[in-house]
């Protein structure tokens, strides 16, 4: 079993895997990655995991994601971890985190907030420590992590 | 102090050295001089007596305004984004005081130009200037902040004077009676904040006979518009009527604070009483948005 995962793994040269994503919320990490084509790309859904039941993997060649993106990521898949690859091993190894600040990628829910009527990313503080809320820069409201939409 | 924005930026001290300043240019130890002073009042959103407020204030320290005033921004007809019409009114004036329906356009455009602006009202979000109005009302009538019990009473949900007093208030440590119909209350998210800091507060459904261990009771309007019902309107408006005979056991020091305009929330037979405070308030608006303005422009 260790060994098969190992493979799944190791099965790209260099780049970027995102393992532990909740089933279901491939598409919008897709989406945010903004995947143009040039990158070999392997997408997994709904394999068995025994950290969350059922996950998505993703895992791209040659590409190392930005803070903004893994951050962006971290939002709609808290649980993910992400995987460095160089010469088919692991050289990092983390489990995201959702941060303290977040500028792009997601759109206020209150539809009476600046961020909708005018051309500007909506910015959030986010208070993850018990409640995983968080507070628009702007309108001042607060929302849980897990209902803020994500700007594609 | 470069914009003020939302009372949340606000610390005690900041709050206390604005009380001050106001009390200072009442009593006319402070002049504070705006000559060749201009303050653009832009009112994405008509309210008239906020505007006459700061229009005062500017020109009681021998300041100029110039007015935008309406529900449609004129500019924006033609296609100029907002933040153009910021910039461009940013070059004729001193700073900016701006009322608007949009949550955050304060915040906005005080990203936008390089100087100051004074959020007059963003929606239902904040509206600053009259918390801190409010605030010197309370300290002038309590000769304190601190550790006072303070009635809210009316529409509490959607009246964002009321959320942004509570919010001051309760980091000075008031304890809260929140007195309004069942779906006008206090909402989630400010009952959760003053959980969060240990502030106590009673939900109440009328006005009589929890009035005599009150400081100060802030009465709002409850709009009949908010009833889908206009029966229902009728059948508890009653509860939120002040009258004088309600206040037959109230404290010494107690006064009662209306935002104003004032429909029939309080009887006129309160008016004569040595409670009512709520038009010297309006005046002490002047002194308080006179203090903020000189502050802001580095006057004092
Ligand atoms: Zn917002």
């Amino acid at each position: 079993m260790n060994q098969v995962k190992t493979i799944k793994v190791n099965a790209i040269k260099n780049g970027t895997v995102i393992d532990h994503i909740a089933a279901g919320k491939i598409l919008k990490v897709i989406d945010i990655l903004n995947l143009t084509g040039d990158n070999s790309v392997m997408v997994g859904m709904n394999l068995a995991s025994n950290k969350i039941g059922k996950k998505d993997i993703i895992k791209i060649e040659n590409r190392e994601l930005s803070k903004q993106e893994v951050n962006s990521i971290a939002i709609i898949a808290p649980s993910a971890t992400l995987i460095i690859i160089k010469d088919f091993e692991v050289v990092n190894k983390s489990q995201l985190e959702i941060p303290e600040y977040i500028e792009e990628h997601i759109i206020c829910p209150n539809p009476k907030c600046i961020t909708n009527s005018e051309n500007i990313s909506s910015k959030y503080y986010i208070n993850n420590s018990k409640t995983a809320s968080a507070r628009c820069l702007y309108c001042e409201k607060k929302y849980l992590v897990e209902d803020l939409k994500i700007k594609i | 102090m470069n914009n003020l924005i939302s009372m949340r930026d606000l610390s005690k001290e900041d709050i206390m050295r604005l009380m001050d300043i106001a009390a200072k240019i009442e009593k006319g130890e402070i002049v504070p001089n705006m000559q060749r002073k201009l303050a653009a009042l832009l009112f994405f959103e008509p309210s008239t007596r906020t505007m006459f407020s700061f229009d005062t204030a500017m020109k009681r320290m021998n300041g100029d305004t110039i007015i935008m005033s309406g529900t449609q921004n004129t500019s924006a007809k033609k296609g100029e984004t907002f933040a153009d019409t910021l910039q461009t009114i940013a070059q004729y004036s001193d700073i900016i005081i701006m009322r608007s329906p949009i949550e955050g356009a304060a915040r906005y455009a005080a990203e936008v130009v390089d100087i100051p602006v004074v959020n007059a009202g963003d929606g239902a979000n904040q509206h600053p200037t009259q918390a801190l109005l409010d605030m010197y009302s309370i300290i002038k009538t309590q000769g304190k902040l601190d550790n006072l019990k303070i009635g809210l009473a009316g529409d509490l949900r959607f009246g964002r004077t009321v959320h942004s007093l509570a919010q001051a208030m309760a980091v000075f440590g008031a304890q809260f009676k929140f007195i309004s119909p069942s779906f006008l209350q206090m909402p989630e998210y400010i009952k959760d904040d003053l959980t969060e800091q240990n502030i106590k507060f009673e939900e109440l459904k009328e006005m009589e006979g929890n009035i005599d261990d009150l400081d100060i009771l802030y009465v709002t309007r409850i709009q009949k518009e908010r009833f889908a019902d206009p029966e229902d309107y009728e059948k508890v408006k009653g509860s939120y009527v002040l009258n004088k005979a309600m206040l037959e056991n109230a404290k010494e020091n107690f006064k009662v604070l209306h935002p104003l305009p004032r429909v029939d929330e309080i009887h006129t037979d309160v008016d004569d009483t040595e409670y009512a405070y709520y038009f010297p308030q309006a005046k002490n608006g002047v002194y308080t948005r006179q203090a903020i303005i000189s502050i802001l422009l580095g006057e004092v």
